[in-house]
């Protein structure tokens, strides 16, 4: 029973608490750039999520076998052999999603959220743990990647699950292709979606007021609001040296007290 | 034909920027881009990088991949040469030109698992399929376009950030919620080139 319970946990904590994109700041290339549609946040979530637990139980199956030296190039193998697999899948059988996400589709290979998991976690905990895991923030990921993709394509397309068809023939339903929502309004509430919100600037901006609303929702319960970890938590930092010197940002944040203070100082003594 | 060449590297550098069009290397873009001399270094480093692994992966895909059918096997094949590549550069940078590894070293390890990169390669690969003129120096250009144009971005937005960094902000926007709105009006300023070099070249 508390075997169940901690693997329960290892699951949840992926999907608020630990969100990748929101608490951990993982993977913002990808989640600014397929939140364009509802859809295409599904499939690149769906495809990272495969990954990551195929890879995390991979790797916490090799992980007594892989020297400790070698184990990020080791590591960097065994996903882009899964991002291959699912991008041979995709390419097969859902040919329009593999269009749409385009290159971020081989780019999974280098998402932080999957080589991080695969550092922090996968690589020193049992399997069960490990899929569990992979599986919460995969799911987390998802959830984040749609919370952003339906403002967006609500906002600046003025649908919803706009293109669904190309998902859903995967289960030979091919009728449902979205719900157009602007173009249905009656006549005198008639207006034009906001284009930029599914331009490039539009994603920064979505990102940066979800994750405003995310600092506000982790100040109410007393956590600290998500800083760019992104350095700390990416698996190069034990090489990385602007870690060590405390030049990437960030840092300061999740160190207390002293620690940021004698940053500054080295900071300023440079 | 220089024309060419030239449209294709004012592309990668404005219409197309790297970071702040395609959302490729936002990682560094955020994380290193407080102070103006870790931006530049990062940068250049970026610039290097993208070019010599455009320069030893082209290769590899046209005379070994593709004649072979292995064109599947790009993903694992490039991010592989990329982080063999960096580190061997890394290895004789630090032997035998300690000024430049003093300078561009310690951004390199960051570099192998930066999107920008392998994204960069990816794409040159793609168009160099596409379409029969996109050869070796039209994926060179490419590559240092897109270098050059996630310096031009890293530098313009650690410009920004300084401006900020006195400024009384909301509570909740502090820290990454203010620094991606701002990504956002800095994005906004480059839409402005869209069409710029059709007209140009056109």
């Amino acid at each position: 029973m508390a075997e169940k319970k901690s693997l329960f946990n290892e699951f949840s904590k992926g999907l608020i608490a630990e969100n990748p994109v929101l608490r951990l700041v993982l993977g913002t290339c990808p989640t600014l750039a397929v939140s364009t549609s509802m859809v295409n946040a599904i499939g690149m979530g769906l495809s990272a999520s495969i990954v990551l637990v195929c890879s995390n139980i991979a790797i916490s199956m090799l992980r007594r076998v892989i020297p400790s030296k070698v184990r990020i190039p080791a590591y960097i193998v065994v996903i882009a052999s899964f991002v291959t697999i699912v991008q041979m899948l995709v390419k097969a059988f859902v040919p329009a999603l593999d269009s749409a996400l385009g290159v971020f589709l081989p780019l999974i290979v280098v998402n932080c959220i999957i080589l991080g998991r695969a550092e922090a976690f996968a690589g020193k905990n049992s399997v069960a743990a490990s899929a569990a895991d992979g599986l919460g923030m995969g799911a987390g990921f998802t959830a984040a990647l749609l919370c952003m993709a339906t403002v967006r394509e609500f906002l600046g397309n003025g649908t919803l699950f706009s293109g669904a068809d190309s998902l859903l023939s995967l289960f030979g339903i091919t009728s449902f292709t979205g719900i157009e929502i602007f173009s249905r309004l009656p006549e005198f509430l008639k207006i034009e979606p906001i284009l930029i919100f599914i331009l490039a600037p539009g994603g920064f901006f979505m990102f940066g007021i979800l994750m405003a609303l995310a600092n506000k929702i982790a100040e109410g319960k007393g956590k600290p609001g998500a800083e760019l970890h992104g350095c700390e938590s990416c698996p190069m930092s034990g090489s990385c040296s602007l870690i060590k010197d405390g030049e990437a940002d960030g840092i300061g944040a999740r160190r207390s007290g002293a620690a940021a203070t004698a940053d500054m100082t080295g900071g300023g003594a440079q | 034909m220089t024309k060419y060449y030239f449209s294709i590297l004012l592309t990668a550098v404005l219409t197309n920027n790297f970071v702040l069009s395609k959302f490729l290397g936002i990682c560094p873009f955020l994380g290193v881009s407080k102070k103006l001399k870790t931006a530049t270094g990062m940068s250049l480093a970026v610039i290097f990088v993208m070019a010599m692994s455009t320069a030893v992966t082209y290769p590899i895909n046209k005379y070994l991949l593709e004649p072979k059918g292995l064109a599947y096997l790009q993903t694992i094949v490039f991010i592989l040469v990329i982080a063999a590549l960096v580190q061997l550069v890394e290895t004789v940078l630090k032997k035998y030109v300690p000024s430049l590894y003093s300078a561009l070293g310690i951004y390199l390890p960051l570099i192998t698992t930066n999107c920008a990169v392998l994204g960069v390669v990816l794409l040159n690969v793609q168009s160099a399929s596409s379409e029969a003129s996109f050869r070796f120096l039209a994926s060179m250009f490419n590559s240092v376009g897109g270098g050059v144009g996630f310096m031009l971005a890293m530098i313009m937005f650690a410009g920004v950030r300084s401006r900020m960094e006195s400024c009384d902000i909301p509570k909740s926007l502090r820290g990454l919620p203010i620094t991606l709105i701002a990504a956002s009006i800095v994005s906004v300023s480059f839409l402005g080139f869209g069409g710029i070099v059709e007209n140009i070249f056109g």
